[in-house]
């Protein structure tokens, strides 16, 4: 999992409440081997019509917003599934933040899994940042998250909450598994008296 | 302090403990297979990492692979991607595979503890719930989603919290006719499929112990249908007999150190237990499902419930459902019941033990004409052994479909389908709706009940025709 400490990026305007996910990503493409490539299917029913065109101004068509790592967006944003195929799909967009006045519980939680940091401002905080967002690509809009800060282009900074735990594992980049590995010399030492153990053999090539 | 079977293998693969107490499990074995393991392998590209142990790991096809001419490999694309998707990460990642034409090729739970890649005293993991089925050796077995699989491929443990206990004691001796299946079925029945909910179930008594291993991971395969975590038998001199002949197990003097090792894995005589069941099985009859949960469990001599007399509203309404899907009337006998089907297969009772109960039954009988029966073995091991034997002929003979090793028809992902409305006396392990095919009608029974109903054309009591 890629790390996030500092992020200065173009912010796309998303000003529609409760999204699901199967806005994000609809549940035809589910069937799938693969967890990356499903940033094409990102918002797929807003984004292109029925022949598969792109919708001209839908927001993600449109220069400067293809390049958006951020996103602002409306209240009780990625509600629905469980699917960890929604943030899947924002990441591979590109889209590394999402701010809004408030998520769905699971999708939430599936952000932090997947290195996106979602974060929770007040409506009027969320509105100046829509506002910004929607001036395009001089409106660039930096996150600090040692800081904890949202800054706006004209330098008015507003601060946020997140979970210290979370904090530590996204500035680190660690996910489950990053953080299991930051037990590396707990794991290898067991191993290393396991190797010993007749009883635990390896197995023989097949 | 006294200790489970279950608390000392846990104690002895802890590697360390998170600051809110959640442990981080080492975990033994990983068996991989074709559906829950794409995004798991991805993910290990995605992030630059290896797997930690390719010796601790192996990887076959089962759940996708058609049953009948192997050599034209599978039509379907998705299925044909999954496999194929497989072969390449195995490649890749310089996992070990069991390719589809070789004859060690099987369904995972049955060529896990085959090859001696189970041993007791372990901690093992597949991404399928299934995996309980090797608790039968005395390992903490237990299934996991895609991102645990990817866990345990990069890192080779799990963050995992420990589970309760339960113990369920069953005595007594099991009258003819009946067998481990049976054993189960009525065990879920007695606790629904709740009943395990956060624990893990140590079966034991007179009646477990006198199973063979085949009787054994029947029983533990469907500790899951009993809402467990896992099931345990504690390993004895028929898990040793069985291990030993194994490939994969140790030899000699580091087989006879295993040995006693595995023997002081036995739960204290005075360990406790979170929750007590016990079960006299020396009355049992043969056990059938009749609705759509594998708690819906009644003798065969018994009839389908009236859901009428069920207090609970909700639970009323979700009886009449699975009698309106399985087409059946309260008060229906089960005996005589009517079938088009016969699956004899699943990693629940496919094991050489169970085509010779099953074979066992026909004596020159023939399939009812209007049957459809299908004997699907485990594993291409388990379809030789049965080809020597003599059995497949007596199989063919008596008019059943003789196929290759594979989940078949346990589950609608491969050619083997039920037709809608046909209803399937089964020995697979789940007869949720659509389970084996949209629209099709399972009962779960025991193979020598399944090869009864095979000959009588209807659900039947198997203890009149042994
Ligand atoms: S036989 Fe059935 S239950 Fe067993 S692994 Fe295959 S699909 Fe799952």
């Amino acid at each position: 999992m890629d790390k996030f400490t500092r992020l200065e990026a173009i912010a796309a305007p998303l000003p529609m409440a409760n999204v699901d996910t199967d806005k994000i990503i609809p549940a035809r493409f589910l069937k799938t081997i693969k967890r990356s490539g499903l940033g094409v299917h990102l918002f797929a029913g807003l984004r292109y019509d029925d022949e598969g065109a792109e919708i001209a101004d839908f927001v993600l068509n449109r220069e400067p917003y293809r390049r958006a790592q951020i996103l602002i967006a409306g209240e009780n944003f990625g509600c629905g599934s469980s699917r960890e195929h929604a943030p899947w799909a924002l990441l591979d967009f590109g889209l590394r933040c999402v701010i809004a006045p408030s998520f769905a519980d699971i999708f939430y939680n599936n952000c932090f899994k997947n290195g996106i940091l979602p974060i929770v401002l007040p409506a009027d905080q969320c509105a100046a940042l829509l506002a910004d967002a929607q001036t395009g690509a001089n409106a660039r809009i930096i996150i600090d998250l040692a800081a904890q800060t949202v800054s706006r282009p004209d330098g008015e900074a507003f601060t946020f909450e997140i979970n210290p735990f979370r904090k530590h594992c996204l500035l680190n980049g660690l996910d489950d598994i990053g953080l299991t590995l930051e037990y590396e010399a707990a794991i290898t030492g067991y191993e290393s008296r396991l190797d010993a153990a007749p009883w635990r053999p390896a197995i023989p090539a097949l | 302090m006294a200790s489970t079977l279950f608390d000392k293998i846990w104690a002895a693969h802890v590697v360390d403990r998170m600051p809110d107490g959640t442990c981080i499990l080492y975990i033994d074995r990983h068996l991989v297979h074709e559906v829950t393991s794409p995004q798991a392998f991805e993910g290990l590209r995605l992030a630059g990492r290896a797997v930690r142990r390719v010796d601790a790991t192996i990887a076959v096809a089962d759940h996708n692979v058609p049953t009948e001419n192997r050599a034209a490999g599978i039509a379907e694309p998705e299925s044909a991607l999954q496999v194929a998707t497989l072969e390449q990460n195995v490649a890749a990642f310089g996992v070990p595979y069991i390719p589809v034409t070789d004859i060690r090729q099987g369904i995972v739970h049955v060529i896990g503890p085959e090859q001696g890649f189970s041993l007791p005293g372990m901690t093992l993991v597949c991404g399928d719930s299934h995996t309980s089925t090797h608790g039968a050796l005395g390992a903490l077995a237990f299934g996991i989603g895609t991102s645990e699989v990817e866990h345990v491929l990069a890192t080779q443990t799990l963050l995992q919290a420990p589970a309760k206990n339960m113990l369920i004691e069953v005595t007594g001796t099991l009258p003819a006719g009946c067998t481990a299946k049976d054993i189960i079925l009525a065990i879920i029945g007695k606790i629904g499929t709740a009943g395990g909910t956060g624990h893990v179930i140590e079966y034991a008594g007179p009646a477990i112990r006198a199973l063979d291993m085949a009787g054994r991971m029947t029983v533990c395969n469907m500790s899951i249908e009993a809402g467990a975590r896992a099931g345990l038998i504690a390993p004895d001199e028929v898990t040793f007999d069985y291990v030993r002949s194994r490939p994969h197990a140790p030899k000699g003097e580091a087989l006879e150190h295993a040995i006693r090792y595995w023997r002081s894995l036995a739960s204290d005589p005075d360990a406790v237990y979170d929750r007590v069941v016990t079960l006299d099985v020396s009355d049992l009859p043969p056990q059938v499902t009749w609705g759509t949960s594998p708690e819906t469990v009644v003798p065969i001599t018994g009839a389908v419930p009236n859901p009428a007399d069920e207090a609970d509203s909700a639970k009323r309404t979700q009886l009449e459902r699975m009698l309106t899907y399985m087409d059946l009337v309260p008060g229906q006998k089960l005996d005589g019941l009517k079938i088009d089907a016969v699956f004899i297969g699943s990693c629940t009772n496919s094991r050489i033990e169970d085509l010779r109960a099953a074979c066992a039954i026909i004596q020159g009988r023939r399939v009812a004409a209007h049957v459809r029966a299908m004997v699907v073995p485990g594993s291409g091991l388990v379809k030789a052994q049965a080809e020597a034997e003599g059995l497949a002929d007596l199989f063919k003979e008596a008019g059943f479909e003789w196929r290759e090793a594979g989940c078949s028809m346990c589950l609608g992902m491969n050619p083997d389908k039920l037709k809608p409305g046909d209803r399937c006396a089964s020995t697979s392990n789940r007869n949720f709706e659509g389970r084996q095919g949209p629209g099709g009608r399972t009962h779960l029974l025991s193979p020598a009940m399944a090869a009864a109903a095979a000959i009588a054309g209807h659900l039947t009591d198997v203890r009149r025709l042994a």
